[in-house]
């Protein structure tokens, strides 16, 4: 048996991915939509292998019940693992359905070609389809990993621009788990606990009864429950819990000067660097950032004899499940997760602590489905946040002032939030403990050291990560981990480096880069940007450019940006050259590209997260603003790759580089570097009277 | 009880007059398309058009929309038969989580009523108070410009 590709490996039977209801082909997967494309992008590799027309496919996904257990949606890996499983288990199954047909008819599997699932033989019309074959068919089999896929000149649907097949819904008025309002729902509001360990010590119970609602209280998980979602509301308001024993939050305790003296565990990747003359060092910093998403964090949930049905936007439906398990003891077997859609979240935002808020809610009402949502101060403060990070790089430099040696030294909390149990379960009685922090280890890319090895030729790098303990403020992922501070560390410190050479930053890494097709996409963005003209710095005007290749493994992404700074910063344009191998749909990987370019440059001009009072500060969107359409710049995004190379993950490339090409325009605009994001006028004021 | 029209249909409303509008069309309507996302006109999901001007339906309450015409993402078209905006914001997949999108199309139909042919600028200014965190903006910028071509017979 050859290497299964991709989720093949855990779940290798075909008939776990692949059913033909008549005339349909029915793909399941355990990645989830979130507005990615992967349903559509698997659809387009499906109809590809097994010669069927697009409309043909369906693909089930969310599903504990039905699907493959893939994890996590994460990491820009769902091409990389669901395309890849689907790819060769629609191959492996046209095999077996040719074979059978072969069989029939007394021919060689060879001598059919298929049309829309219908087999032809010379031409004519055989009677035989996928669906007269796969009745006689057993698909409970393994993967064998032996047969070919079509590659190249033979694809006629991957690699061709198709519309998303999850869009529509989202144009009409519904598609989302905050739409589905069940037949005698019941409508919750949480009273969450201003922070771990506080205790209430009272509510306005006759307050919330005026509204017709109940108050439920399970240790200090606390929430009022109404039939209309009105009163349910108001009776949340006027609730008005107190609480015990909580501590308040200085506000510098949330910047990122504060990690440096924050307990830490250590974690080595390489040797440290001796000591050495010529050396170059230089501190980049972030603070905490918001996921932001739009739409408040939901959950539904219904427990029906003895079994317990969450409907959640979580990205990991077992994950999710474990998790309810553990939080409400009963066994996994009892509980179905049902993905449905939220707003966009970019990472693990409160879609696992709403879920878990509805099903402990379930439990308590059996019978009737529970809707909680979230409020918008809710979610900013209590969403995971995605961890400050300060970053110190240090190179050893030879006489051409190149880097011979290559040190970077990390203060990150941690980037996942693997096995900590949700906010609700927390606040019951006998709450078990938060799990030690986590850094992801190399075969996963890391978290906090995620993208902190150069793709440039340094020598061998030295990373030191002070993975911060868990402390009050709950850290998870977001949209690329620790690779967009890291990236805007080394690629804003290969700027300051080119700079002490007097080389031209794009030239100077070039002669960087051992792999060609990094070089392409740099020397393609400086073309596009025409960074041969560029300002002399200090003129207020900036280019500056980023480069990284995700996780240092999955797609190229370098990027170019213009700004023109007075007080703030004004972004132009940003030109962007990706290469990820073969694109199944070209333009599902734009909408990604150029969605983490404007996410990437409002964290970077705009986003941090600040606190007083017991907590979040920035509870609101005028405390906490994103980029919006008038500020948003122009983009333009030119795809590279070719069709022999694979497919690579592209959800999160576009991210680091941009974020540093914004930061090195600005510092080519000031003529001096700013070494802190978000880039505010405060700080931009600061550099240039320093 | 409070009488108005809802997508050119009169629906008379069994709720207290201080009911946010955006519960009212959410849970007595079923009307979905009109989304909760801060209750504090900051972010634009839940946009609606009142007499055919965009309006908060968060903070809207129901006793200030009665006898007028409200017009929801719903009023729009269907699936089978879009209206040119959701024709355009499909044709240039516009729209990633697409949690905005409801009250984007309303506000660039407003646009479009009184700026049948507006600049790239004319359309960021007429949705800034929208906010995407998904950053589809330029293709949103781009399927409404493609949406007045289509509605003032210029082709798409």
């Amino acid at each position: 048996m050859s290497a299964l590709p991709g989720s093949l490996r855990d779940t290798p039977r075909l008939d776990r991915w692949l059913a033909f209801p008549v005339g349909r082909v029915q793909l399941s997967i355990g990645k989830v939509e979130l507005g990615q494309g992967i349903t559509t992008a698997v659809a387009q590799i499906a109809a590809e292998e097994l010669d069927v027309e697009l409309s043909r496919v369906d693909v089930i996904i969310g599903d504990t019940d039905a699907i493959p257990d893939e994890g996590v949606t994460a990491s820009s890996l769902s091409v990389e693992m669901s395309g890849s499983a689907v790819r060769q288990a629609s191959a492996e199954v046209r095999a077996l359905l040719l074979a059978e047909a072969a069989r029939r008819l007394n021919c060689a599997a060879t001598d059919f070609t298929v049309e829309d699932g219908a087999l032809l033989r010379d031409d004519a019309a055989t009677g035989q389809t996928w669906w007269t074959l796969a009745a006689n068919v057993s698909l409970a089999r393994d993967a064998s990993g032996t047969v070919p896929c079509k590659s190249g000149p033979a694809l006629r649907v991957v690699g061709q621009d198709v519309p998303r097949s999850d869009l529509p819904a989202r144009l009409f008025g519904g598609g989302f788990l905050h739409d589905l309002l069940p037949p005698g729902v019941l409508h919750a509001r949480v009273l969450r606990q201003p922070g771990f360990g506080a205790v209430l010590v009272g509510l306005d119970e006759a307050a919330v009864a005026r509204y017709g609602a109940e108050v439920v209280r399970i240790g200090n998980f606390v929430a009022v429950l109404a039939e209309d979602e009105t009163a349910a509301t108001a009776a949340h308001v006027a609730a008005r819990p107190r609480w015990d024993g909580v501590a308040d939050i200085a506000p510098e305790e949330g910047e990122p000067a504060a990690l440096y003296a924050a307990p830490s565990t250590e974690i080595l990747l390489g040797e440290p660097h001796p000591p050495a003359a010529g050396r170059f060092s230089a501190t980049y910093t972030r603070g905490y950032v918001s996921h932001g998403t739009l739409g408040p964090s939901c959950g539904l949930a219904q427990f029906v004899d003895g079994r317990l049905t969450v409907w959640a936007h979580s990205r990991g439906p077992f994950p999710l499940r474990a998790m309810l398990a553990a939080a409400t003891g009963l066994p996994a077997e009892a509980i179905t997760v049902r993905y449905t859609p939220g707003a966009g979240s970019y990472g693990s935002a409160g879609a696992e602590d709403a879920a878990a808020d509805a099903a402990v809610l379930a439990l308590a009402r059996p019978g009737r489905p529970v809707r909680v949502l979230w409020t918008r101060e809710q979610e900013f403060s209590f969403e995971n946040l995605a961890p400050a990070m300060a970053i110190r790089l240090e190179a050893g430099l030879d006489e051409a002032g190149r880097p011979v040696d290559w040190s970077a030294e990390i203060w990150s909390p941690s980037h996942v939030l693997r096995g900590a149990p949700p906010l609700a379960r927390l606040a019951m009685p006998d709450a078990p403990p938060m799990p030690p922090a986590f850094e992801p280890p190399p075969a996963f890319s890391g978290g906090a050291m995620r993208n902190a090895a150069p793709a440039y030729d340094v020598g061998t790098p030295f990373v030191r990560l002070h993975l911060i303990e868990r402390g009050r403020l709950r850290t998870s992922a977001m949209r690329g981990l620790g690779a967009l501070p890291n990236v805007v560390a080394l690629e804003c410190f290969l700027d300051e480096l080119a700079e002490a050479a007097g080389k031209d930053p794009v030239a100077y890494r070039l002669a960087l880069l051992p792999d060609a097709r990094a070089r392409k996409v740099v020397r393609h963005v400086a073309a596009m940007a025409n960074w041969a003209s560029r300002d002399p710095a200090g003129s207020g005007r900036g280019l500056g450019i980023g480069f990284a290749r995700y996780k240092n493994r999955s797609a190229y992404a370098a990027v170019a940006a213009a700004v023109s700074v007075e007080q703030d910063v004004r972004l132009e344009h940003v030109w962007c050259a990706a290469d990820c191998g073969l694109a199944i749909n070209p333009d599902g990987v734009r909408n990604q590209l150029e969605g983490g370019i404007v996410q990437a440059a409002s964290m970077t001009l705009k986003e941090q997260v600040t606190f007083a009072g017991a907590g979040v500060a920035s509870l609101t969107w005028a405390d906490y603003p994103i980029l919006r359409f008038s500020e948003v710049p122009e983009i333009d995004v030119d795809l590279l790759g070719t069709t022999e190379n694979p497919s690579l993950g592209v959800g999160e490339a576009t991210m680091g580089p941009t974020a540093a090409a914004i930061g090195n325009a600005v510092a080519h605009a000031l003529g001096a570097r700013v070494h802190a994001l978000p880039l505010t006028r405060a700080r931009i004021a600061a550099s240039l009277l320093a | 009880m409070v009488a108005l029209t809802v997508n050119g249909e009169p629906a008379v409303v069994a709720a207290g007059e201080d009911t946010p509008l955006l519960d009212v069309l959410r849970n007595q309507l079923g009307l979905t398309g009109a989304r909760y996302g801060c209750g504090s006109e900051q972010c634009g999901a839940c946009v609606v058009l009142v007499d055919g001007v965009p309006a908060y339906a968060c903070s809207k309450p129901l006793w200030a929309v009665a006898g007028r015409h409200v017009t929801t993402v719903e009023g729009l078209g269907s699936p089978a038969a879009p209206h040119p905006l959701q024709a355009a914001f499909l044709a240039e997949q516009a729209g990633q989580c697409g949690y905005c999108l409801s009250g984007i199309l309303l506000a660039a139909l407003a646009l479009l009523a009184r700026n049948p042919d507006p600049s790239r600028a004319e359309v960021a200014a007429a949705l800034d108070a929208h906010l995407c965190r998904c950053g589809a903006h330029n293709r949103m910028i781009r399927a409404v410009q493609r949406a007045g071509r289509v509605m003032r017979g210029a082709g798409a």
